[in-house]
C-alpha cells in the first residue's frame, strides 16, 4: 500500500446520555490509501456511521472524541480547529448521506446548493458559480442540467436527489469521499446506477472512498478492502475477496452466512449451531387445490372515471394453490403494495374478482370485511415490526387481539393457553409476553407480529416485505421461522418484496411486477436462471455481485 | 412446545408491572432533570387544596364588608390588605380559586370531549366528515378567539354558564385539530392495519387502538389549555362579562382594584393578579413537564 | 418558479378566503339572533309597548324568514350599515373607522417589538442550548404566556407611573399638553414624523410605551417558543448536516440553511399570535384608556349596546382574515412547495 491518505489510530468516541457516558466507538484503527475504496460493514448500532462523523468532526453535541488520532494527509483532524475543519470538509473530505431527499435543503434550488459549496471553497466566483454548478450536475448525469439547476428537491425523484448530493460532495474535487449508506431506501436498479456513478466519478477524479453499509454483498462488490464492525469495535479487516471467502472471525462468518447469495438456500443463512437443530425441510412438497384466484384485478386512484386517475394496478390475474408460496417482486411504485392491500381486503378494488376459498371477497367492502368469517383465514405479516405493534399494548395483548375479536368461542383460559402456544410456535420466550414493543428487540417484535398473524390459523398469509427493516442476521432467523411455520401449519404465502434474492428463498413461483402489471411469471428457479424479459434481467443484474474466489487478483 | 407453566406467565401478561415501573423511573428522571416541574406539582396541590377547602380555611367571610377599615395595606390582621368596602382581600383571593378553576375545568372538559371526538372522526374517516368538521373549526378559528368569546357572551347573556360555553367553543378547535392530525398520521400505520386484520370494527380501531395512543399529546394540550382557559375567563370578567360582583373572582377583583392603582393602593390588584398568574403558570409548567415526560425529543 | 405561477397560487389563496368570510357572516348573523329574549323588544328599548315592538320588528325585518333576514343583514353590511351606537349616537361604522388606527398602531407596534426581540432570542437559545440565553428564553416563554395582560398592564402602570413617575398619565394616545398630529395614516407615530414634529412624536411614543410593552410581553412567548423549536429542528436536520459536511461556513449554514427553513413554521404561528394579540388588545385598551375599537366595545358592553359590540366582533374578524391572508401570501412566496404536494 502507498502512503495512507487517512489514518485512524485507536479512535474512541463517547456519547453523553442520561444513563451516563456510552462508548460508541472503542479503540478502532483503520487506514485508507490513495485511490483505495474501503468498506465499513456492520449491523445497526455497530458504530459505523459514528466513525465517519468523527472523521468529519460533525458529531452532534452529545458526542466527543475520547481518544486516539485521526490523521489526514499529515493533518491531525482530531484536534483541528473548527475553522480549519471547515476548509477540510467539502474540499478535502466529503460525505454522501442516506435518505437523499432529507439531505437537501427543501426550499433552496438544487443548483444553488451545489453553487454554495463551490463559492465557499473558492472554486467559483459569484459570476461563474451557476455555470460550474451546471457542469457538476451534468457530471452526475442529471439530464437538462440548465433547467434542473432551478428545481427544488421535492420536484426530483430519490435517485435524482442522491445525484445532487453526490454533486455537492464532489464539486470541489475532494480527495476522500465518505458514502454513508448512500443507496439504502433506493430501488435496486437505482442503487446500481448510483453506486456505478460513485465508482466512475471517484475513479475519474482519482479519489479514495469509504463506503459505509449494512450490506456485505454491496460492500464486497464495490470495495477493495473491508472492515467489519460490531458494537463499536473492529472485528475483522481484510481484502474484499479474502474476507468474503475466508473470514477468520465467527461474527464475520455469521454475517456472511446470513447474507443471501444467488445460490444460497434458506437454511444456509442460519449460523451452524442453529442449522444443526433446525427441522429438516421436505425435498419437495405437494401443492393442492387453488386457494386464491385473482382475476382482472384493477385499482385506480383519484376520481373514478377521471382521465387523470392513476391506474396503480391494471388487469392483474394470478392463482395461489394450497401450500404454495408465490413471490411478488417489483420496485417501489410498481403496485405490489396496492395489490396486497386489495387482496388483504384493506382497500377496495376498482374492478376484478378475488376468489378466496370459493367466495368472491372483492365484492365485500373493505370496511365490512373485519366481521367476515373469512377474515381470520386471510392474514398478513407487516413490513416494519415496530410500526406494526401498538406501542401501548403488551406482546400478549397484541397476539391475543385477533383471538378476542374473532375467536368468540374461546374463553379467557383458552385464549391464554393459545397465546402461550403461539409464543412457543414462533420461538418467543414466555417471559417477554408482558413486555411492550419498546422493550423488545427487532427480531422479537417480528416474532410477535408473526404470532398475531397466525393466531387464527390462516390459510393464506401475505408477507409484505417482512424483513426489510431488519438486520441480515435477524432476517435469516425470521425467514427460517416463516419457512418452518409454512410446513408445520400448511399455510400458503404471498411474499411481497423488492428483493429477488430474498423472495427466491421462500417461494416456489415468482411474479415480476412493473407499472401495475405482471411482466413475467414462472417457477422461481427457472425465472432466476433464465429470465425471459429485459426488466427481470435488469433487476437481476442490479443485485450486487460479490467478487468470486477465482477472480481474486 | 409446552415446557412452560401457563397460568403464572399469562396472569402477569395481563397485569404488566415492568413497564409501569419504567414509567415511574422516567417520571423521577424528568423531575430530577427539571426540578421546576416538581415545584409545579407542589403548586398544583396547593391550588387544588384552595379550591376544595378554601372557604373553610380563610379567616374572614369573603363577602362581608367592613371586617376591617377600607383600603388598608397588608398587615398581620389582613395579610393582603382590605378593599374599598373593607373586605379581606386574602379571604377573597383564596375563595376565588374554586370559581376560577370550576369555570376553566368545565370549559376544558367540554372542549376536550367534543373536540377530540369530532377531530378523531374527521381524521379517521376523512371525506365529508372531515370537510364539515374542518369548516366548523375553520369558522371558529376565523375569529380572534377572545373577541369571539366576547361576542358569544354578549349575545347569549351575561352569565357564568355562558362564560363556560364561550370558553369551551373557543378552545374546541385546538383539540379538534390536534386529534385530527394525530389520528390521521396513524390511520394507516402497521398496528392499525393489523388491528383491522384482527377483526376490529372501524370504530373499535379508532377508539380502542388509535385513541389511547394520541392521549399523551392530548394531555399536554389539556394542561397548557387550562392555563389559557383561566386567563380567558378572568379576562372576560375583567371587562364586566360573566361573573358579577360581589362574587370573589380574580378577574373582577383586578378590575375593581384597577381604579385604585394610580392612587397607589397596589394590593387590590397585585394579590388577585399574582394568584391568577401563579395558577396559569402552574398549569403551563405542568404542561411543559408532561411534554418532556411524553416526548423527550420534542422538548422546547 | 415563474412569477405567473406564484401569482396564480396567491390568487387561489385569496379565493379560499371567501368561504371563511361567509362563515364569519353567518356566525355574526346568528349572534344578532341569539340575543337574550326578543331582539325586537331589545332594540325597541325598555320603555316600548307591544305596538312599537311590532313596529321595530317590521322595521328590522325580524318578521321575515331567517334566510331573507340573512340577505338583508348582508345587504346592510355591504352598504356599510352596522346600526347606531347608543352611547355616542354615531353610526357604528364611523365610530369603528375613527378608532381603528389607534388599535392598529398598538397591535402592529407590539407585534413588531416582540418579533424583534423574540426571533433573535429564539435563535440564540437554539444555537446555545443549556446556556443562560436558553434558560432565559425558556423562562420568558413560560412566564410570558402565563401573564394576564390586564394585570401586567396595571403592574407596569403602578411601577412606571405611580412609583417612578417615568410614564405619562395612562389616558389616551397622547398627553393633553400636545395636539394630535394631522391625520395622514392615523398612526400618531408616523403622522408626527411626516409632520416633522419630533416633540409630539416623543410624546406619542411615551404614551404608547407601556401598553406596547404589555402587549409585546404577551406575544413574545409564542414567537420565541416557535423560533427556538423550529431552529432546533432545522439545526438537527439532515440537510444542515449535509451543509456542514460540505464545509459551508457557520453563517451560511445558520442563515440560508437553518433559519430560512425555521422561518416557515414561525410565519405560520403568526396567525395564532394575531388571534391572541387582537384579544389581548381589548384588555390593554381598557386598562390604559386607549381610544381604540377595543375600549369602544368594552364601553358598549357596559351599556348593553349590542349593535356596537357586533360591529366590533365583525370588524375584528374581517381584520383577522385580512392578516391571515397576508401571512399566507408571504408563506406562499417563501415556500416553493406550497400547492405542489400531490
Amino acid at each position: 500500500m502507498t502512503i495512507p491518505l487517512l489514518d485512524v489510530q485507536h479512535l474512541s468516541v463517547d456519547f453523553a446520555t442520561r444513563n451516563g457516558t456510552v462508548r460508541a466507538i472503542d479503540d478502532i484503527s483503520l487506514v485508507v490509501g490513495k485511490g483505495e475504496t474501503l468498506g465499513i460493514v456492520g449491523e445497526s448500532g455497530s458504530g459505523k456511521s459514528v466513525t465517519s462523523y468523527a472523521v468529519m468532526r460533525i458529531l452532534d453535541r452529545a458526542g466527543r472524541i475520547a481518544g486516539g488520532r485521526i490523521t489526514y494527509g499529515g493533518m491531525a483532524l482530531h484536534k483541528a480547529r473548527e475553522r480549519d475543519m471547515r476548509d477540510i470538509r467539502g474540499r478535502e473530505i466529503s460525505m454522501v448521506f442516506q435518505n437523499p431527499r432529507a439531505a437537501l435543503n427543501p426550499i433552496r434550488r438544487i443548483g444553488q446548493q451545489v453553487a454554495d459549496v463551490l463559492v465557499q471553497h473558492s472554486q467559483a466566483t459569484r459570476g461563474n458559480a451557476r455555470e460550474k454548478a451546471v457542469e457538476m450536475l451534468r457530471a452526475v448525469k442529471i439530464r437538462d442540467p440548465e433547467q434542473r439547476y432551478d428545481a427544488y428537491p421535492f420536484e426530483l425523484s430519490g435517485g435524482m436527489c442522491q445525484r445532487v448530493v453526490i454533486a455537492i460532495a464532489l464539486a470541489c474535487r475532494p480527495r476522500l469521499l465518505i458514502a454513508d449508506e448512500p443507496t439504502t431506501g433506493l430501488d435496486v436498479t437505482t442503487q446500481k446506477a448510483v453506486m456505478d456513478l460513485i465508482v466512475d466519478l471517484t475513479r475519474e477524479y482519482d479519489m479514495s472512498t469509504i463506503l459505509i453499509t449494512h450490506d456485505l454483498g454491496l460492500a464486497a462488490a464495490y470495495c477493495d478492502r473491508l472492515v467489519v464492525m460490531e458494537k463499536g469495535r473492529i472485528v475483522e479487516a481484510n481484502g474484499s475477496a479474502e474476507l468474503f471467502h475466508g473470514a477468520r472471525e465467527a461474527y464475520t462468518r455469521q454475517l456472511l452466512q446470513a447474507t443471501p447469495r444467488i445460490d444460497s438456500e434458506v437454511r444456509d443463512l442460519l449460523p451452524a449451531a442453529l442449522r444443526a437443530t433446525a427441522m429438516p425441510l421436505p425435498e419437495t412438497h405437494d401443492v393442492g387445490e387453488p386457494l386464491l384466484t385473482v382475476k382482472g384485478l384493477k385499482k385506480q386512484f383519484g376520481k373514478p372515471g377521471a382521465d387523470n386517475g392513476h391506474l396503480a394496478v391494471q388487469d392483474l390475474s394470478f392463482t395461489i394453490r394450497e401450500g404454495e408460496s408465490l413471490g411478488l417482486v417489483g420496485e417501489s411504485g410498481c403496485g405490489k403494495s396496492t395489490t396486497s392491500a386489495m387482496v388483504m381486503r384493506l382497500l377496495d378494488t376498482t374492478g376484478g374478482a378475488i376468489e378466496f376459498l370459493g367466495e368472491d371477497i372483492a365484492a365485500i367492502p373493505a370496511a365490512k370485511f373485519a366481521a367476515h368469517p373469512l377474515r381470520g383465514k386471510l392474514q398478513m405479516v407487516f413490513q416494519d415490526p415496530t410500526d406494526s405493534l401498538n406501542p401501548r399494548w403488551s406482546a400478549a395483548q397484541s397476539i391475543g387481539d385477533p383471538l378476542q375479536r374473532l375467536a368468540s368461542h374461546m374463553n379467557r383460559q383458552q385464549r391464554e393457553a393459545r397465546i402461550l402456544e403461539l409464543a412457543a410456535l414462533v420461538g418467543l420466550p414466555v417471559n417477554l409476553l408482558d413486555r411492550f414493543p419498546h422493550q423488545l428487540s427487532g427480531g422479537q417484535k417480528a416474532r410477535v407480529g408473526i404470532a398475531r398473524a397466525i393466531a387464527l390459523d390462516p390459510r393464506l398469509l401475505i408477507l409484505d416485505e417482512p424483513t426489510a427493516a431488519l438486520d441480515v442476521s435477524v432476517q435469516a432467523i425470521v425467514l427460517n421461522l416463516l419457512e418452518d411455520l409454512k410446513h408445520r401449519l400448511g399455510m400458503s404465502y404471498l411474499f411481497i418484496s423488492h428483493d429477488l434474492n430474498v423472495v427466491r428463498l421462500l417461494c416456489d413461483r415468482i411474479m415480476v411486477m412493473q407499472n401495475g402489471a405482471i411482466v413475467e411469471e414462472g417457477n422461481a428457479r427457472q425465472l432466476l436462471a433464465a429470465p425471459a424479459t429485459d426488466y427481470t434481467r435488469t433487476l437481476l443484474a442490479a443485485i450486487p455481485h460479490p467478487p468470486q474466489a477465482a477472480a481474486n487478483d | 412446545m409446552t415446557s412452560m407453566t401457563p397460568g403464572s406467565t399469562v396472569a402477569s401478561a395481563t397485569a404488566p408491572t415492568r413497564p409501569r415501573s419504567s414509567y415511574w423511573s422516567h417520571l423521577k428522571y424528568v423531575m430530577s432533570e427539571n426540578p421546576v416541574t416538581g415545584l409545579a406539582f407542589g403548586l398544583f396541590a396547593l391550588i387544588i387544596l384552595a379550591a376544595l377547602f378554601g372557604p373553610y380555611l380563610v379567616p374572614h367571610d369573603p363577602l362581608a364588608t367592613g371586617v376591617g377599615a377600607a383600603l388598608q395595606p397588608p398587615s398581620l390582621a389582613h395579610w393582603f390588605g382590605t378593599d374599598h368596602l373593607g373586605r379581606d382581600v386574602f379571604s377573597r383571593v383564596v375563595v376565588a380559586t374554586r370559581l376560577d378553576l370550576l369555570i376553566s375545568v368545565s370549559a376544558v372538559a367540554i372542549s376536550f370531549v367534543v373536540g377530540s371526538v369530532i377531530g378523531s372522526l374527521a381524521g379517521y374517516f376523512g371525506g365529508w366528515t372531515d370537510r364539515i368538521t374542518g369548516r366548523l373549526v375553520d369558522t371558529i378559528m376565523a375569529f380572534p378567539l377572545f373577541v369571539l368569546a366576547m361576542g358569544i357572551v354578549a349575545a347569549a347573556g351575561n352569565t357564568v354558564e355562558n362564560i363556560v360555553y364561550a370558553t369551551a367553543i373557543i378552545n374546541l378547535p385546538f383539540y379538534a385539530r390536534m386529534a385530527r392530525a394525530e389520528v390521521s398520521i396513524r390511520r394507516n400505520v402497521g398496528y392499525v392495519q393489523a388491528a383491522r386484520l384482527s377483526g376490529n370494527s372501524e370504530l373499535r380501531v379508532l377508539f380502542g387502538h388509535i385513541f389511547p395512543n394520541i392521549m399523551p399529546p392530548m394531555m399536554v394540550q389539556i394542561s397548557l389549555n387550562m392555563g389559557w382557559a383561566i386567563l380567558n375567563a378572568a379576562g372576560l370578567s375583567f371587562i364586566g362579562l360573566g361573573v358579577q360582583p360581589p362574587s370573589p373572582e380574580w378577574g373582577i377583583m383586578v378590575a375593581e382594584g384597577a381604579n385604585f392603582i394610580i392612587s397607589g393602593e397596589w394590593w387590590l390588584v397585585i394579590f388577585p393578579g399574582l394568584a391568577l398568574m401563579l395558577a396559569v403558570f402552574t398549569f403551563n409548567l405542568i404542561g411543559d413537564g408532561l411534554r418532556d415526560l411524553v416526548d423527550p425529543q420534542r422538548r422546547t | 418558479m415563474s412569477l405567473a405561477l406564484k401569482a396564480r397560487k396567491v390568487g387561489l389563496r385569496l379565493l379560499e378566503a371567501i368561504p371563511t368570510v361567509i362563515g364569519i357572516l353567518v356566525v355574526c348573523f346568528l349572534l344578532t339572533r341569539a340575543l337574550p329574549g326578543d331582539p325586537a323588544a331589545y332594540f325597541a328599548g325598555p320603555m316600548a309597548d307591544a305596538e312599537s315592538i311590532e313596529q321595530v320588528r317590521r322595521n328590522l325585518g325580524l318578521d321575515q324568514p331567517l334566510p331573507v333576514q340573512f340577505v338583508n343583514y348582508v345587504t346592510d353590511l355591504l352598504t356599510g350599515n352596522l346600526g347606531m351606537a347608543i352611547s355616542t349616537g354615531q353610526p357604528v361604522v364611523a365610530e369603528l373607522a375613527t378608532r381603528l388606527p389607534a388599535s392598529l398602531e398598538l397591535t402592529l407596534g407590539a407585534l413588531l417589538l416582540s418579533f424583534l426581540i423574540a426571533v433573535p432570542l429564539g435563535v440564540m437559545a437554539a444555537t446555545r442550548p443549556n446556556t443562560w440565553v436558553d434558560h432565559l428564553c425558556r423562562f420568558l416563554v413560560t412566564a410570558g404566556v402565563s401573564l394576564p395582560t390586564f394585570f401586567t398592564g396595571l403592574a407596569l402602570m403602578y411601577i412606571f407611573y405611580y412609583l417612578l413617575g417615568w410614564a405619562p398619565a395612562p389616558m389616551g394616545r397622547i398627553d393633553m399638553m400636545y395636539l394630535p398630529p394631522e391625520t395622514v395614516t392615523g398612526f400618531y407615530t408616523i403622522d408626527t414624523l411626516i409632520a416633522g414634529d419630533w416633540e409630539t412624536f416623543r410624546a406619542a411614543i411615551a404614551q404608547m410605551a407601556l401598553p406596547l410593552i404589555t402587549l409585546a410581553l404577551f406575544t413574545l412567548a409564542p414567537i420565541a417558543r416557535m423560533t427556538r423549536a423550529a431552529m432546533l429542528q432545522t439545526l438537527g436536520s439532515e440537510f444542515v448536516r449535509t451543509a456542514r459536511a460540505a464545509g459551508l461556513n457557520g453563517r451560511r449554514v445558520l442563515v440560508t440553511y437553518a433559519f430560512r427553513n425555521a422561518l416557515l413554521p414561525v410565519v405560520t404561528t403568526l396567525g395564532m399570535v394575531f388571534s391572541f394579540l387582537l384579544g389581548a388588545n381589548v384588555l390593554v385598551e381598557k386598562v390604559f384608556a386607549w381610544p381604540g375599537i377595543g375600549s369602544f366595545a368594552v364601553e358598549a358592553l357596559v351599556v348593553s349596546d349590542y349593535a356596537a359590540v357586533q360591529g366590533f366582533v365583525l370588524s375584528m374578524a374581517l381584520l383577522f382574515v385580512l392578516l391571515n391572508l397576508l401571512i399566507d401570501v408571504i408563506y406562499t412566496l417563501i415556500d416553493p412547495r406550497v400547492g405542489e404536494e400531490s
